[in-house]
């Protein structure tokens, strides 16, 4: 049923721009809170899945709700929070093997268009990945998970959204083997309206 | 021949213990510096880590016996010919040797036990961890590592080039006296 919020949301738009403007507005993700996740997962061999996280990032983003293509996101995530939950291999990650976090600290994510589905309940967000030095356009597929106040006096919203990398496109030097040529990025965040 | 170190010489325990650890630490090096660059399909990819692991915690035991044994002994005096500057800058190494080679023990021991698991010795024993999950302590300690083990192997090499300069170019019995305990009296 959330996910019918976007459609209801995208509806709005036919109607007066003042009702629209409700639950428009910029939301900062919820660090301190830590209601926000960035996950990956990459296969094992093929046999299982890897899963991590980045522990340390932060973003905002800008809902236009009577025009929610007119939204954007940004992302800064530290790259050397990443954590597997085995210290040896977040070492690893963070060498020049993978991703060299002491040249390229950081990593980010700067939203250049959004595309609501036909059916308004997702949405394509289409912007520049920067990742170890480079710069590629991704897409995130993202849902709206929900919206509305939160028992603090504040206003929240939460999406999460996902997108496939593949290791050499961002220079990424190990080989894995092929079934572990690509990772899965997750991301959920909770954002609090400003 | 005596256990113990004498006036004129070192004994067996000391001669001994000197080369298990000359040993170890330059077949721990090597290992060290060939296995980090393994693929990850390599037979040795986990197994040389392992054996690195185990053979780093049973050397740190070995070093502390030893150090334990050096301040328990009496040390041989100085060959007659070497002059003060040579009786300090040894004595200087030696020390620094046995400190680098604490460090690079601890910060080796700390990388694998900074997410709070214990390292397997040989299947022999379990070294637990002492830190818990300690974040991001992995790479502080993995440059510790690195820095002291490279000091660690260029002092070592510095020490045996004096040695070796001492028996080719001073012609006299300072290495001899690391290879060979004086028969007894």
């Amino acid at each position: 049923m959330r996910k019918l919020l976007i459609a209801s949301l995208a509806s709005l738009t036919l109607v007066a721009g003042a009702q629209a403007s409700e639950h428009s507005g910029t939301y900062a993700f919820d660090k301190k809170g830590a209601h926000q996740f960035i996950m990956f997962k990459i296969s094992h061999l093929g046999y299982s899945w890897l899963y991590g996280r980045f522990n340390d990032f932060d973003g905002e983003f800008v809902y236009d709700a009577a025009n929610p293509g007119q939204s954007s996101v940004e992302v800064t995530v530290d790259t050397a929070s990443v954590d597997s939950n085995h210290g040896e291999r977040d070492k690893h990650l963070r060498s020049e093997d993978f991703l060299h976090t002491k040249e390229y600290p950081e990593a980010s994510f700067k939203s250049k268009s959004v595309v609501v589905g036909d059916d308004g309940e997702e949405a394509e967000i289409i912007g520049d990945l920067t990742l170890r030095g480079i710069t590629r356009e991704v897409t995130l597929d993202a849902e709206m998970l929900g919206h509305g106040d939160d028992p603090w006096g504040g206003y929240r919203m939460g999406f999460e959204a996902n997108t496939t990398l593949r290791l050499s496109d961002f220079g990424i030097p190990t080989d894995l083997g092929p079934a572990s040529q690509t990772v899965e990025m997750i991301i959920s965040v909770e954002g609090v309206r400003q | 021949m005596h256990l113990r170190n004498s006036g004129k010489g070192f004994g067996l325990v000391m001669v001994f213990l000197h080369w298990l650890v000359a040993v170890a630490i330059f077949g721990l090096f090597g290992l060290g510096y060939y296995m980090v660059d393994l693929t990850y399909y390599d037979d040795w990819y986990q197994l040389a880590p392992d054996i690195h692991r185990s053979v780093g915690v049973l050397l740190f035991g070995i070093v502390l016996f030893r150090l334990g044994w050096r301040l328990a002994d009496r040390l041989p005096a100085p060959l007659p010919n070497h002059s003060r500057f040579e009786i300090v800058a040894a004595h200087a190494a030696h020390w620094l040797l046995y400190i680098l080679i604490f460090v690079a023990s601890v910060s080796g021991y700390l990388i694998s036990t900074a997410d709070g698991s214990s390292i397997d010795v040989f299947n022999w024993f379990t070294l637990p961890s002492v830190t818990g999950r300690a974040r991001d302590l992995e790479t502080i300690v993995g440059d510790v590592h690195y820095w002291s083990t490279w000091a660690l192997v260029a002092l070592s090499l510095l020490h045996g080039l004096a040695a070796i300069k001492h028996h080719v170019i001073d012609k006299d019995d300072t290495l001899r006296r690391i290879l060979f305990p004086p028969p007894g009296h």
